[in-house]
């Protein structure tokens, strides 16, 4: 029996699982109650926790999922750029967590995790709430690790804004980037590997071209990087010259791109022992990264950076019946992304159903595509199928890879297209 | 909302009663988890404009990834993730878009 003719039974006989139980006056609250197929409790509702509460519901509907998110307008990082190139509103990126609620019966808390007990299997939450979890779902995110470079504090991102995570960072942006004179540097510092969105930088890059080329023209980008290559990097530097000349220039490691202090009165980033200064008028400083800082207080990092899981099921290898997905997770070779986060969360979905149900994992298998502007109508993109390989998420060998180096401007054009069908299916399929 | 223990309990057996299902109905078989990942681009309630595969027809769908993969038909992303995927995880996902609504 599958699960697609279960829920027609249930249907059939007129039981909704969470839904009959709120039938009789009661929200599904696993606080009180822990149905026949458990209470999974997801922390953060971004792209991988939120995808991981509706696809637990759909593939499990009667079992009890709690979203724990402490906002309740959401801005995806995808699309940002978009709004810093001026062609997308904020309201564009916003998404919310009505459908998971009252589509899906997922049931959604408004308050922020602030401690994890994984032997007791409780979660409390700054409102004051203890909340206990037959298995938990962590998709947390990032944090910046400010103590890298010396000369800057997490105080100065108001002044100096990362615009990593979106939402008031990205309007902070956004309004320096309007206010710049004409002929005025735009300098930003992209940290080197692994980060949240390996494209990020470069489509950002463009997008402040694009608006520059209109707005001010004379003004120049220079990108400050803390490695040698980068994701897609011959199309976007074909595109990058096609399209604004010489506007930007990229700076590798090695030829003074790795920054070793920052002047955050002066907007100067400096390299190479002071031998290099970039003085900017408009800073945009990328920390490099950290797993969420509620998973890396859990111990769930261990001694590094980023959450080990094995990668079959998205379970901490550090806390049983924790499972670690997102940006948050190491998770072979697929990149930190929206869409990763998405896949990886169902794969954990799965895992936890079965594994409630006394089955194995089936072979997990996900994708990832990245697509990136370099005009409102030039679009790259990269992709990747990978599956479970001598213990990691490997790339499935002869798949994958980059747009066409020679693709005339109508594959760039249709991959624009695409670009924007993208953000509205993955939303869709993580908040709809 | 408050919800006694008492109560709650009780709903759950008698749900327990009326729903039985043996174990193996709870698992999330191959080709859900496969399939589903298509969705992230493929939304399954039709919003974007990628093609909406939900109750695509089976054999269709078998032959247009085959196509895909072996460069007969030319897309922008799919010849790319359809080299991705065996014959029979094809044929998984086939039977699965077909089945749902
Ligand atoms: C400029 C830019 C462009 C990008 N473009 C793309 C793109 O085109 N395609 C793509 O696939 N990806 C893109 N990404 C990457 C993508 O945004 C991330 O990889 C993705 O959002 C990671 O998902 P996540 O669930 O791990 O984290 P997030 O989506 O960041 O979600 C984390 C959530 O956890 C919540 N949270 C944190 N701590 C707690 C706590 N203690 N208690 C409760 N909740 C908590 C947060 O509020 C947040 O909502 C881009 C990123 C950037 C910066």
């Amino acid at each position: 029996m599958t699960n697609f003719s279960r829920r027609n039974f249930l249907k059939a006989v007129g039981i909704g699982g969470a839904a009959t139980v709120a039938g009789f006056g009661c929200a599904p609250n696993g606080r009180a109650t822990a149905s026949r197929n458990g209470h999974v409790v997801v922390v953060g509702g971004g792209s991988g926790g939120a995808t991981a509460a509706k696809y637990l519901k759909r593939f499990s509907p009667d079992m009890d999922v709690t979203l724990i998110e402490p906002t309740a307008t959401y801005h995806t990082c995808y699309g940002s750029n978009w709004v810093l190139g001026g062609h997308a509103q904020m309201d564009d990126i916003a998404q919310t967590y009505d459908a998971l609620q009252s589509r899906h019966g997922v049931k959604v808390v408004q308050d922020s995790v602030t401690a994890i007990d994984p032997a007791r299997r409780t979660v409390r939450t700054a409102g004051g709430e203890t909340i206990s979890y037959d298995r938990l779902v962590m998709s947390p995110g990032i944090d910046f690790r400010y103590d890298a470079v010396p000369g800057i504090t997490e105080a100065d991102s108001g002044r100096i804004p990362h615009a990593w995570k979106a939402g008031e960072q990205t309007v902070i942006l956004r309004r320096q980037l309007e206010a710049m004179p004409d002929g005025g540097v735009f300098v930003m510092v992209a940290p080197g590997n692994p980060f949240r969105c390996p494209p990020g930088p470069y489509e950002r890059a463009s997008m402040v071209a694009h608006y520059f080329k209109q707005a001010k023209p004379r003004s120049k980008i220079i990108i400050l990087d803390n490695k040698e290559n980068f994701s897609k990097q011959g199309l976007f530097m074909a595109g990058w010259e096609q399209h604004y000349g010489d506007m930007i220039e990229w700076v590798p490691s090695s030829r003074g791109g790795q920054v070793e202090e920052i002047d955050a009165a002066n907007l100067t980033a400096i390299s190479d022992g002071g031998f290099n200064e970039f003085k900017a008028d408009v800073l945009n400083y990328v920390p490099p990264q950290t797993a969420g800082k509620i998973a890396m207080d859990t111990g769930l990092a261990g001694d590094g950076f980023w959450c080990p899981v094995n990668q079959m099921t998205f379970e901490s290898t550090i806390h049983p019946g924790i499972y670690v997905i997102g940006d948050s997770s190491v998770a072979g070779a697929m990149p930190k992304s929206g869409h990763s986060a998405n896949n990886q969360a169902k794969v954990a979905a799965a895992a936890i159903i079965r594994e409630l149900a006394g089955l194995d994992p089936v072979e997990p298998s996900t994708a990832n595509t990245c697509y990136s502007l370099i005009t409102p109508d030039h679009a790259i993109s990269v992709a990747a199928v990978y599956a479970y390989k001598d213990g990691t998420m490997a790339g499935v060998e002869g798949a994958g890879g980059v747009s066409p180096a020679d693709a005339p401007a109508s594959v760039r054009q249709m991959e624009a297209v695409y670009t924007k069908g993208w953000y509205d299916g993955i939303t869709a399929d993580i908040w709809g | 909302m408050k919800c006694s223990r008492t109560l709650a309990a009780g709903i759950a057996v008698s749900m327990m009663a009326l729903t039985y299902v043996p174990q193996a109905a709870a698992d999330t078989t191959r080709g859900e988890l496969l399939t589903s990942s298509c969705f992230a681009c493929h939304s399954i309630d039709g919003t974007g404009n990628m093609p909406n595969l939900v109750g695509y027809p089976r054999d269709l769908l078998i032959s247009q990834m085959k196509a895909f993969k072996d460069g007969s038909r030319v897309g922008t992303i799919m010849n790319r993730l359809a080299r991705g995927y065996t014959e029979e995880e094809i044929v998984l996902m086939g039977d699965y878009f077909a089945k749902i609504q």
